[in-house]
Parts: C-alpha cells; sequence; structure tokens
C-alpha cells in the first residue's frame, strides 16, 4: 500500500516539476524573444571566458532587473525558476516522508535540501 | 555570425544534442559541450554553464514519465542525493580554479569511459538481502523476467556512496548529469536493478545540477544568450527523444552515437593538450 502511495506522491510532484519548466521555459523564451528584437545583429562573442555582467549574478540585482524588463535578467530569471524545479521536488519529498512518519528520511531529505539551499543562496 | 543567426545554430544543434542524447540514454550533456566547444568555438566554462542548466531542464521535465514507467526508488535516490550535492559542489569549485586546457582533457576522457559503460552488460542478479539495507529501508519491488514482482535489497551501500560523491564532482566540474556514473554506482557496486537504476538516476540528476547551479550563476557561467536556445533545444530535443524511443531501433543508434562520441573525445583531449580550446 505505501509503495502505491509513494508513487502517486511521485507522480503528483512529476506533474508539478513539469509545469515549472513550462513555466521557466516560457519566461526563458519571452527573454530571448526581446533580446534579439534589441540585438539581433550584434556580434556575440564567447571565445574567451571573461564572465557574465555582475548585475546578472546576484540574485537581488537580477530579480528586480526581469520586472523593469531587460532581456538578459528574464532570462536568468527563468533559469532561476529551473534551479528551483528540483529544490522544490526535494522539499515535496521532506513533506511526504513526514506525513509518513518516516523520521529518518525526512532527516535525510533536510540534509539534501539544507545543502541545495546553501549552495544556492550562499555559495561564493 | 550574428546574435539571431548564433541562437538559432544553438538551437538546432541544442535540439539535436538532446534527441540523441534520449534515445542513446547518454544525456544531452555529452555531446552538447563538445559541439559548443569545438564546433562554435565557445570557451568551455560557457559551455559547461549552459549545458547544467539543459541538464536540470531535461530530468525535470520527464520526471512524471520517468515515474509512471519505472520503479525509481526514492529513498535510495534521497540517500545518495547527499552524496552527490556534496560532490557537485566540490566539483563546482574544482571548475572555477581548473584552466580551461584541463577542463577539457577530463572531459574527453569522462566521454570515452561512458560509451564504454553504455557497452557493458547489465545482469540482474537480486541481491537477497543486506542487514544495512534494512535499516536504510531501501529494500523495493520490481518486475521480473516472469512479469511477478521481485523483491530486491542493496548491497555495497558505502561503495556505491562514495562513487556517487565522484558523479556529483564530475558532474559539477564538468555541467554534465553524469548519469552514466550514477548507473554505475547503483548497477553495478551496489546490486539494485537496471530499470531501478535508471530511473532513480533521473531523478538525481537534477538535483546534483541544482547543487552546482547557484554558484555558476554566481560565477558568471551561465551566459543568458547562450544558455537560452541551449535549455529550449535540449529540452525539445529530449522530449521528441522520449516518445521516439518506443518506435526507434536504440542498439545501432547507440552505436553510431557512440562512434561520434568517441571522436568528439579524442578532439577534446587533443585540443586541450595543445591548448586550441
Amino acid at each position: 500500500m505505501r509503495r502505491l502511495n509513494d508513487k502517486q506522491v511521485e507522480i503528483l510532484i512529476g506533474h508539478v516539476l513539469r509545469a515549472g519548466v513550462l513555466v521557466s521555459c516560457f519566461v526563458t523564451v519571452i527573454g530571448l524573444g526581446l533580446l534579439l528584437i534589441d540585438h539581433a545583429t550584434a556580434i556575440p562573442n564567447y571565445h574567451v571566458f571573461h564572465s557574465v555582467s555582475g548585475r546578472l549574478r546576484s540574485l537581488h540585482q537580477l530579480v528586480p532587473d526581469a520586472f523593469l524588463g531587460h532581456p538578459t535578467a528574464i532570462i536568468q530569471l527563468g533559469v532561476l525558476l529551473l534551479i528551483a524545479t528540483p529544490v522544490a521536488r526535494v522539499a515535496f519529498l521532506v513533506g511526504s516522508f513526514a506525513l509518513e512518519r518516516d523520521r529518518m528520511y525526512v532527516a535525510v531529505s533536510g540534509l539534501v535540501l539544507v545543502i541545495l539551499l546553501v549552495s544556492i543562496l550562499f555559495a561564493v | 555570425m550574428n546574435q539571431l543567426e548564433f541562437s538559432l545554430f544553438t538551437l538546432g544543434g541544442s535540439l539535436l544534442a538532446g534527441l540523441l542524447g534520449s534515445l542513446t540514454g547518454l544525456g544531452g550533456g555529452v555531446v552538447l559541450v563538445p559541439m559548443l566547444v569545438l564546433l562554435f568555438g565557445v570557451d568551455i566554462h560557457y559551455a559547461i554553464g549552459a549545458s547544467l542548466i539543459s541538464v536540470i531542464a531535461t530530468s525535470s521535465g520527464s520526471a512524471a514519465a520517468y515515474v509512471r514507467e519505472g520503479y525509481s526508488n526514492i529513498r535510495i535516490g534521497m540517500f545518495l542525493e547527499v552524496a552527490t550535492t556534496l560532490g557537485a559542489i566540490g566539483g563546482a569549485w574544482l571548475a572555477t580554479r581548473t584552466p580551461t586546457r584541463g577542463i577539457a582533457i577530463v572531459f574527453g576522457f569522462v566521454l570515452l569511459y561512458s560509451v564504454y559503460l553504455s557497452f557493458q552488460r547489465h545482469d540482474d542478479e537480486v541481491v537477497a538481502h543486506n542487514p544495512w539495507s534494512d535499516r536504510l529501508k531501501m529494500n523495493g519491488t520490481f518486475p521480473g523476467p516472469d512479469g511477478n514482482l521481485q523483491q530486491y535489497s542493496v548491497k555495497h551501500i558505502s561503495g556505491g556512496f562514495g562513487t556517487m560523491v565522484g558523479a556529483g564532482v564530475l558532474s559539477g566540474l564538468l555541467g554534465i548529469g553524469s548519469g552514466a556514473v550514477k548507473v554505475l554506482a547503483m548497477d553495478h557496486i551496489m546490486r539494485i536493478p537496471f530499470k531501478v537504476s535508471t530511473t532513480t538516476s533521473n531523478f538525481m540528476i537534477g538535483v546534483t545540477a541544482a547543487a552546482s547551479a547557484g554558484i555558476y550563476l554566481r560565477r558568471g557561467y551561465i551566459d543568458p544568450a547562450l544558455a537560452a536556445p541551449v535549455m529550449i533545444g535540449v529540452l525539445i530535443g529530449s522530449l521528441i527523444g522520449a516518445r521516439l524511443l518506443v518506435k526507434s531501433n536504440v542498439k545501432s543508434l547507440r552505436l553510431v552515437f557512440s562512434v561520434v562520441i568517441f571522436f568528439l573525445a579524442i578532439e577534446m583531449i587533443y585540443n586541450g593538450w595543445v591548448g586550441k580550446v
């Protein structure tokens, strides 16, 4: 019986994840479209790595920039939403283990969630 | 090439990479990074940044389908995620300190090893009993050759965990899903049935990649104008691939794809060695 429940929970989470991917792709496509309208004939240079602009690398500059309509910041927001989908999956599983009263796996999945959040929010 | 042309070319190439990656089970990243580096002349740091994002898209996008058909074991997956996420953070840290040439050479060798692994036979010799597997609640069932559900248990948990740290490091260093190494750890070392290993690996790939993605983003490896067409292309390609999978002759396709990857690997190693990347 629990096996079945596990699977139902996973399928539900799977649908949530797919929705997340669709939303993030939608945002990214809009950003790319706006970028190409502005800069279709610009010559891109990816031969030499010089890191992208600082504003696109920090969460609290990137998000407001996206809402101001900067194309590259909108794409980056889409990327952030995408990065959030596996994190959401782990968070859902913490909840589903808690409902099953499986303390050991609440701890294991909680640890994975903490590792993810620390690396995404605080890593340097 | 202007921005519009570049976007269209990378979109098309990424679509192809995602399609082949999902048809052969090797993943989109293994052909995407060499394509961007060798064909489009993109610096390997931008290439692995874009590739890592596409890995997350593929893993999350196909999660529902995998769960429905497969027999992924979320407890095993979650337990081993502790290893892969820590490894991935280490790998992303290494990527910021490894010169382009070094990454290219390591990438080439990992490609060769992935091809080798994909030709290994899988014998589903079920482990009947292991006290640690019981304690960690890792036992599960999967459909055996006769169609009936068969119990399985898990062996060599610490060995599998250690290998998963390595899989995480490679994922963070090279921007790939490193599904081949994950399946190796579960299938060969922990003796988990192959079908369970592959579906559980798909679940783990996205979580592993997310652990290094934040570091990539902050380090400026994720260039929006490159990441956008790559992410969209790979996602579309892998979704088409998942639909075609049922109809096509995977065996011969995998052979062709492996030959392509073999030559890409040699070229990556050569270019890294002489410093042409």
